[in-house]
């Protein structure tokens, strides 16, 4: 559905070199990013401010033109072939609205219709279904600059949705949202991705967006991929393990130990242990500890993927030239 | 087809978004209105402090100042909002027009229409209307065709001007200054005879940008007069040609520019 070759963008900025001279310099915003991205994946792609996600995302959407590498979206050149890629694709720019400022939300929703094309029956029922899982209804009348963020988001999800297109674009759909309406704006993307005819590309901060919603993560830095798949091959690449946390009714024996397991910290008179899971379930080292100490409370943290994409940024900034 | 219905929806939805704010909306429209009638205010001040500039007497100086008001409000409703562009540019908002499956300049010229300048354009053709009356004209089948055309052909011109102007906004995003130079500078350059400038400034304006083909040499040969600066009668006829040729250059100069964009951060 989508392939990147060797994909580049370059800007030339002017350095300011001296109190009025400036000197040209060229620099790389996106820099060789390869990816190949097939029919109803679901995509997150993150990285670090001014990593290249956006320019990307412009380079896939037609918006921008590419210095060098090869791209093509449903089979189509994003930029010579732009107003034919716009039927097929629905693009959710955080930041920019497709919404009209000064009109009720519904006039925008029958205006984009017209600029789609769409034929009525196919309208009516698209929008029908994003009303009942967006909720849109209680602000359908509203004019749009009256719109709450919230608001206003469920909007453009619905607007980049009405032409059916076949790739979906999102550049950071979640910023400056509250938590309910990140939920909200959550669970309509999966439910999107679960039906499996829409590819989904989503560029994010936020990485619960990613948790929950793609199968495929792809980090970018400096302009160029330095990870590319599941979160938890990102978790074995970089040694994030799960934990497993018990408060204990008896002290825990000396010289305990669960194999594929590490004890981690003792703590409150050994009535508190911290095991790290290498490489084994968690019911075996429950199983265990079951016999050496009664359990009064379990718990079992997952890795924070928070901690592994920060690691993973400082990384790449040090070892970049 | 398709297209044209997409375009109708963008002109409705703009046509909506400026009349829910109805007082605003009249308000403009009177004052933008007032603004052109200042222009040829102007023109009159000038002719009234002399007989004759450049050797044309008030009447007929007013034939030229028809064309060029007529003209510069019908290349300003037209396109002339493309000026906006500077604000979709130094925003990334143009990130927008470009996902939709139009043409960029057709949306933008249409997202931003100037309904509020629609008035103008009854002054700028009434002013032609009492250059006729006060001119002895020899209508000739020629010379109507002529009338009828100048005018398109000088919003073709303006529209051209304009639209070359706005895209200087994608490589200098604070161009505002140099563009005005040449729509407005341009207009009123073309609104009196260009007898009364002199030296490179009337070569490089009039026949090297071509503002002297808009106007002035229409204006000469629906007056009859042969042109002081020695241009042949047939000069006057040729500025469909000139109009086209810039709507030419500025579709050439619009494409480059568009691949330029480097929209912004977000």
């Amino acid at each position: 559905m989508i392939q990147m070759k060797e994909l580049r963008k370059d800007f030339s900025v002017r350095v300011k070199a001296g109190r009025l001279r400036r000197v040209k310099r060229t620099v790389s915003a996106v820099d060789g990013v390869s990816l190949d991205i097939g029919t109803g994946e679901m995509v997150g792609y993150i990285g670090p401010n001014g990593a290249g996600k956006s320019t990307t995302l412009k380079m896939l959407t037609g918006v921008l033109s590419p210095s060098g590498g090869e791209v093509s979206v449903c089979g189509l050149a994003p930029v010579p072939q732009r107003t034919r890629l716009a039927l097929s694709i629905g693009v959710v720019f955080g930041q920019r609205s497709q919404l009209w400022w000064d009109l009720p939300l519904a006039e925008s929703f029958r205006l984009l219709r017209h600029i789609y094309r769409v034929p009525a029956a196919d309208h009516a029922a698209r929008l029908r279904r994003c009303r009942e899982l967006l909720d849109l209804d209680a602000f359908l009348d509203t004019p749009v600059r009256q719109l709450s963020l919230g608001q206003r988001m469920r909007g453009e999800l619905t607007a980049a949705l009405l032409h059916g297109p076949r790739v979906l674009f999102l550049d950071e759909p979640t910023i400056g949202l509250d938590v309910v309406s990140k939920q909200a704006v959550r669970s309509f993307l999966g439910e999107l991705g679960r039906s499996g005819d829409v590819t989904l590309v989503l560029t994010t901060h936020d990485l619960a967006d990613i948790e929950r919603l793609c199968r495929r993560l792809v980090v970018i830095d400096h302009g160029r991929v330095v990870h590319d798949g599941t979160i938890e091959q990102l978790h074995s690449r970089y040694g994030s393990r799960r934990r497993l946390i018990a408060d204990l009714d008896a002290p825990l024996p000396d010289g305990f130990e669960v194999p594929g397991a590490t004890v981690a910290a003792v703590e409150a008179d050994r009535h508190r242990v911290t095991f790290v899971l290498d490489d084994v379930p968690a019911g075996a080292v429950v199983a265990s500890l079951v016999n050496a100490a009664p359990i009064r409370d379990l718990s079992l943290v997952e890795p924070d993927i928070e901690d592994v994409v920060a690691r993973l940024y400082t990384a790449s900034v040090s070892g970049a030239p | 087809m398709g297209d044209l219905r997409a375009y109708a929806a963008l002109l409705g939805g703009q046509f909506r978004s400026v009349t829910s704010y109805r007082a605003s909306f009249v308000v403009e429209l009177f004052s933008s209105a007032g603004a052109t009638a200042l222009d040829v205010v102007t023109v009159v001040v000038l002719f009234g402090a002399a007989v004759e500039v450049g050797g044309f007497t008030l009447a007929e100086a007013l034939m030229m100042t028809g064309i060029a008001a007529s003209g510069f409000v019908l290349g300003d409703l037209a396109v002339g909002s493309v000026e906006r562009i500077k604000l979709y540019v130094r925003t990334g908002m143009l990130d927008a027009v470009l996902v939709r499956p139009l043409g960029v300049l057709p949306q933008l010229v249409l997202m931003d229409f100037p309904l509020r300048k629609a008035l103008r354009l009854v002054f700028g053709t009434s002013v032609i209307g009492v250059a006729i009356a006060l001119n002895d004209v020899d209508w000739t089948p020629a010379r109507v065709l002529l009338m009828v055309v100048a005018p398109i052909a000088a919003g073709v011109y303006f529209g051209a001007i304009f639209v070359i102007s706005a895209t200087l906004s994608f490589w200098w995003v604070e161009s505002g200054e140099i563009g005005n130079g040449f729509t407005y500078g341009g207009r009123d350059f073309t609104s009196y005879p260009i007898t009364v400038y002199s030296g490179w400034f009337r070569g490089l304006f009039a026949y090297g940008l071509g503002f002297g083909f808009v106007a002035y040499q229409p204006g000469l040969a629906l007056l009859g007069r042969p042109d002081p600066l020695g241009l042949p009668g047939w000069a006057g006829y040729s500025s469909p040609l000139v109009a086209l040729l810039a709507a030419g250059i500025a579709a050439v100069v619009w494409r480059v520019g568009v691949r330029h964009y480097r929209s912004t951060g977000s």
